[in-house]
Order: structure tokens, then sequence, then C-alpha cells
């Protein structure tokens, strides 16, 4: 087990990339420690997999290096790595056993019948594939199978880090809230590291213990739940996680203050803010507005019911600004007037959080 | 209670395909059956015979020679070209420029037609200027395939593998391209040898294709005529005369239609019977 350290990582798919956007992975930097279970959020194509197949080493980068502890991997082959990866579509060997399948990794690595044996038993307990070892692989449902997907990254008992590729993709429903938890189970008995590659928010929060979400082949932000949903770090963030997303107002600095909809919502400090070169947005999210008395005048243009809280739509002359209301609180009528919470709202430069040393915002 | 409806309009409908089948297979078929069981002398005059020409045919050592033959050539030309067409399915790029270059090539012995197929490999088989006969009779092999029945016999084989194993090698990749790549991502991730990825992953994928690739060159080579007609006309002597070259034979050559009507039907069910035999076999493997 190791520590995984992904040094001024660079990949390009085809040939010599001329252009930035050739890359499909940019720059990337990034230590995952030791035992940690980690989720890899974003949306598709934006170079999850092709993250997680460098560090199983399926794909050697363009540039840069892979550690694994203190030793560089780099060019070393997936199975040299001890790592175990279960894929988007289950995996099995159609014409073995469950038994077989689960076995196949270590008779690879050349272990004798005992040991094989021993280990088969005890992973097939761990995810309650006893009674199934004696049939046919290919019979089994698509949960089983990634089970034994699952089961054969974890029967070797020398894996450093367990990566998983969207793997509840294929499975229905209500077995992915149980397969989850036992995934959850699993990283608290083996404690191996382990990266799940997601694009759904609930399950990438709630399997993670930190939460690494990718836009446009770069890491936009990694941190808790909480940091991702109170302080995202860049507008993409801010859309993705959270259900409805971040408001992303347009806003302007005039004289050193965050100006949107017509009202100042912070202050940039400093004259050197004045000069802010890039689109200046303002976010914050529907459960960070409420409405009040005075602040930004809106209409209220719709109302969608989810059950616990409503969502209202409303508008600032044609700016859409969601507002996340309590199930039972009582609606103003039509002409309205949202504030922000101060704390919650984020000033975004070119979709980057921006700070301003000694600013408000 | 449901009240079915009667539509007889139905039957007009398929009315062109019975017309079809039945002027190009079962009116020709029962021809057969018709002059396997009578005696004629032209004139559309008939005389009832029974099993006679049956009895005839299944204890002729001529047929039994040309039975044995015609397994022993069938059995050869599989046993070379399903691994061999494997093979070179395996070494066959997956992606880039060079897979149609591949699938090109691979599909040009099986455009040429028949006939041309066998011209061609007389010629390129003739002793004296053949590329092939020539060449290796310059190394001090000797061979002349319309002299020697073992020279004829690789020549014919050597023909048909290189008119056919194209087909096993179309079909083989069809059923190797279809394997996601995940398959192989995990093989490489649990460590598995090249021998165990074909082993567990892509013969198994393969395992339909190459059901019906057995069936087909089966089929095929069992009812073999126009290449072997052309490149040894069945010789030297008989020693390539094959069960169809053997049924012209006797059929067109020496007339006697009521025999080589009931060889037709032996024939047929033979083919049948043994197509039938390997897909039950093969499915029932499946199953398990």
């Amino acid at each position: 087990m190791a520590q995984i350290t992904l040094d001024g990582i660079r990949h390009c798919y085809a040939g010599s990339p001329t252009h930035e956007d050739d890359w499909a992975l940019k720059n990337m930097d990034m230590i995952w420690e030791d035992g940690g279970a980690y989720a890899l959020l974003g949306s598709s194509g934006c170079g999850k997999t092709t993250l997680l197949n460098i560090i199983s080493g399926l794909l050697t980068p363009t540039e840069g290096r892979v550690l694994f502890g203190d030793k560089n991997v780099t060019s070393l082959a997936p199975d040299a790595r001890h790592i175990a990866q279960v894929f988007q579509f289950p995996v099995v060997y159609d014409t073995m056993t469950v038994y077989d399948n689960l076995a196949f990794p270590l008779r690879n690595r050349g272990l004798d019948t005992a040991a094989v044996d021993q280990r088969v038993r005890e992973i097939a307990d761990m995810i309650d594939l006893t009674s199934a070892l004696k049939h046919r692989a290919s019979g089994l449902t698509a949960d089983g199978k990634q089970k034994i997907s699952l089961g054969r990254g974890l029967v070797r008992s020398d894996v450093n880090a367990i990566l998983f590729d969207e793997p509840l993709t294929v499975i229905d429903p209500h077995l992915k809230w149980q397969l989850r938890s036992k995934l959850k189970e699993m990283h608290q008995r083996v404690g191996a590291t382990m990266i799940y590659v997601t694009h759904d928010q609930t399950e990438a929060l709630t399997f993670a213990d930190k939460v690494v979400v990718m836009h446009g082949g770069r890491v936009v932000q990694s941190g808790t739940p909480v940091e991702l949903f109170d302080t995202p770090a860049h507008t993409f963030v801010g859309h993705f996680i959270g259900s409805p997303g971040m408001n992303v107002l347009p806003a302007a600095v005039e004289d050193g203050q965050v100006v949107t909809c017509g009202a100042i919502v912070g202050t940039s400090a400093g004259p050197a803010a004045d000069r802010v070169d890039g689109q200046v947005t303002v976010g914050v999210r529907p459960e960070h507005v409420s409405f009040a008395e005075t602040g930004i005048p809106v209409n209220i243009t719709g109302v969608a019911d989810t059950g616990r809280f409503r969502i209202v739509d409303t508008r600032h002359k044609d700016q859409l600004i969601k507002v996340l209301v309590d199930d039972d609180a009582s609606l103003p009528s039509d002409q309205a007037h949202v504030t922000f919470l101060a704390e919650r709202t984020h000033v975004y430069v070119d979709d980057w959080r921006q700070v301003w040393q000694g600013g408000t915002v | 209670m449901i009240q079915k409806t009667h539509n007889q309009k139905a039957w007009f409908l398929v009315l062109p395909v019975i017309v079809l089948v039945a002027f190009n297979a079962v009116i020709p078929l029962m021809t057969v059956v018709n002059y396997s069981v009578q005696e004629t002398f032209g004139d559309n005059v008939f005389f009832w015979e029974g099993v006679k020409w049956f009895e005839q045919v299944l204890h002729s050592s001529r047929f039994h020679d040309a039975l044995l033959r015609q397994l022993a050539f069938t059995g050869i030309i599989l046993v070379i070209e399903i691994p061999l067409g494997v093979l070179i399915a395996l070494q066959m790029p997956r992606k880039g420029p060079w897979v149609s270059v591949c699938l090109v090539l691979m599909a040009l012995p099986l455009l040429i037609p028949w006939n041309v197929v066998g011209a061609m490999w007389n010629i390129f088989a003739l002793p004296d200027i053949g590329l092939l006969g020539k060449t290796l009779n310059s190394l001090g092999i000797a061979y002349n395939f319309t002299r020697d029945p073992t020279a004829a016999w690789f020549t014919v084989v050597l023909m048909d593998v290189w008119h056919w194993t194209s087909l096993v090698v179309l079909l083989a990749y069809a059923g190797l391209s279809s394997i996601p790549d995940a398959y192989y991502q995990a093989a490489k991730i649990d460590g598995a040898s090249r021998w165990a990825v074909f082993r567990y992953i892509q013969l198994p994928k393969m395992k339909r294709v190459l059901t019906i690739a057995v069936l087909l060159r089966f089929m095929d080579s069992f009812m073999i005529y126009t290449e072997p007609f052309v490149l040894t006309g069945g010789g030297p002597g008989n020693a390539t005369t094959f069960l169809s070259i053997d049924l012209v034979k006797t059929a067109l050559g020496q007339f006697d239609l009521g025999p080589a009507a009931a060889m037709s039907l032996i024939y047929f069910l033979i083919i049948l019977l043994l197509s039938w035999l390997f897909y039950t076999v093969t499915m029932r493997n499946e199953g398990d």
C-alpha cells in the first residue's frame, strides 16, 4: 500500500499536440493519500477515465510521472503495479465458474492451490458469492458479475488501490444502493485506496471522503463534499454539485465594488482590483438566496415542488435567479425582493473563484 | 372470448416465396427422387426399380472410395483452415489505416470466380512453366501434379487453403472486433498471459462465428467441384475424384441417371446429417 502521486501528468491521445485543447489531460499534480476513499466526478469526456487508466497503467502518460510511494511506476505494466480496476461494464470470463474467475488473478501469479482456495473462499464470503461459486459466471445477473469484477480485484492481497470506472452504470437502481454500501464496507475492511469515477453526484458524495471534480481535462477542485458545496472553486463545481446548481450571475467590478443585478454584493478591496481582466460573475446557491423586504427586485415566474422544498424561479429583468424555500414557507406576491447570504456568495473571474485580500467576498 | 380472425389473404402474400422455393428447390429435388427409383432409356419411358439404385450405390466400391476421399479432403482442409484463419485474424491490426488494406487483401481470393481459381492454380503449378511447379522442381523436389497422386492432393489442398482461409479470417476477425476493450484491460490487470487471453477471452467470444465458419467450410468443401475439376479433372486416375466429380461422371459421363439420382440423395443426406450433428453438439455445449 502506498500513497499515489501524480507529478506533472499530461496526456494526449493523438500524435503531437499543437493546441491546448489537444490534451485530454492538462497538467495534473495530485496526491492520493493511502487508504483514502476518493470520488472522481465530472461530465462525460472530461478525462476521468484517462486519468484512471494512467494510474492503473493501462495508459502511459505523454508527460509526467506516476509515483507509488517513492517508486516511479510510470512505465510499469498494470499487473506490476498491484492495482485492481472495475470497469463500467462487468468483465467476467464467461467459460469459467465464479470460483475460477476469482482464482484467475492468483493462478496467473503462480500461487499454490491451497492458498488460492483459502483466499477465494474468504473473498467470496465477503462479497456474498459463496453459494454461487460453482456456477458458470456467464449465468449471473449484472450486479453479480460486477461483484465478480470487484472480487477479482480484492482477491489479491497486495493491491495498492482499487479503481472503479462508473461501476454501477448497468446495475438496477434498487441494487445500486446495496452495492454501493457494500463498496463502503469493503473500503473499511480492506483499507486500500479507492478511486471511484462517476458522473453521478449522489454516488460521489455518498461514497467518498474526498471528491475530486474534473472539467475539461483538469482538476478544478478537490475537497470534502461540504467544501465543494459551500465554496465551489470554479463555476463548473457550482453547477455540477447541488440540485439545482448554483446561480451564476453576470457581474462587474466598479470602484472596488462587485455589482450584480444592480446590487453591491461585495468589495474587491484595493485599487488593483479595479483592473480586473476577464469576465466577472457572481455565484450563489439557491439555498443561500432568500426573499426579503429589500434587495434585488424580482418577478416570480415559476415554482417547482420537489416534496421537501420548493424551487422558485425568479427573474430580475431577464436574469434567472433560483431560490430554494421550505415547503411550508409562504411565497411573496409577484413583486418581491431577494438577498444573498453574504458568506456564501462568491465572485468568479473567468470561472475561477476570486478571493481579494481584505475584500468582503 | 377472443374471436380469431381468419384472413386468407396472408397466403397470397407468401405465394411468391412458395413459388420461388418450389421452382428452385422442391421441384428439382422431387425430379431427382423420381429418377432415383426408376430406370429410363430415354423417350420419357420409365420403369419402376424401387430401391435397386440405392443398394447398388451403397455397395459400390467406387462410391466408397469417393466418399473416403471426400471425408479425408474435408478433414484436412478444416484442420488447416480453421486454426490458420484464427491465427491470421489474431495478427490483423485492430484499428488504423491498415485495417481496410488487410480486409481487402483477405477478401480478394473470395471474389475470384471458382473456375478461374482452378485455372490459375493449374498454370501456377505446371511443372515446366508454372511458378510453383518450376520452383519446386529446380529445388530438386520431384513435383508433377498431373502424374503423382500425392502432388495432386498437395496442390488441391493448397489451392483450397489459399481460396477459403480468408473466409475463416474474416469471420474470426468479426468475432474478435466485438470484444470490448475492457476485457483486455481487465486481463492485463489480472496478469493474464497471452495464451490465457486467447483461451479465456478471445476463443469463447469467437465460438459462435467459428461454429458458422466450420459449418460453411464443411458444407462447401464437401460439395467442392469446380476447382479440382479445372485443376486435375479428378486425376491422376481417380486420385482427386471427390463426390461431386464422381456424381457428374456418373450422371453426365455415363448417363446413368438412376444411380446418379440415388447417389445425389445419399450425398445430400450425408451433408444434412453431419451438419445437423455438428450444430447440435456445439450448441448443446453452449447451453451448459
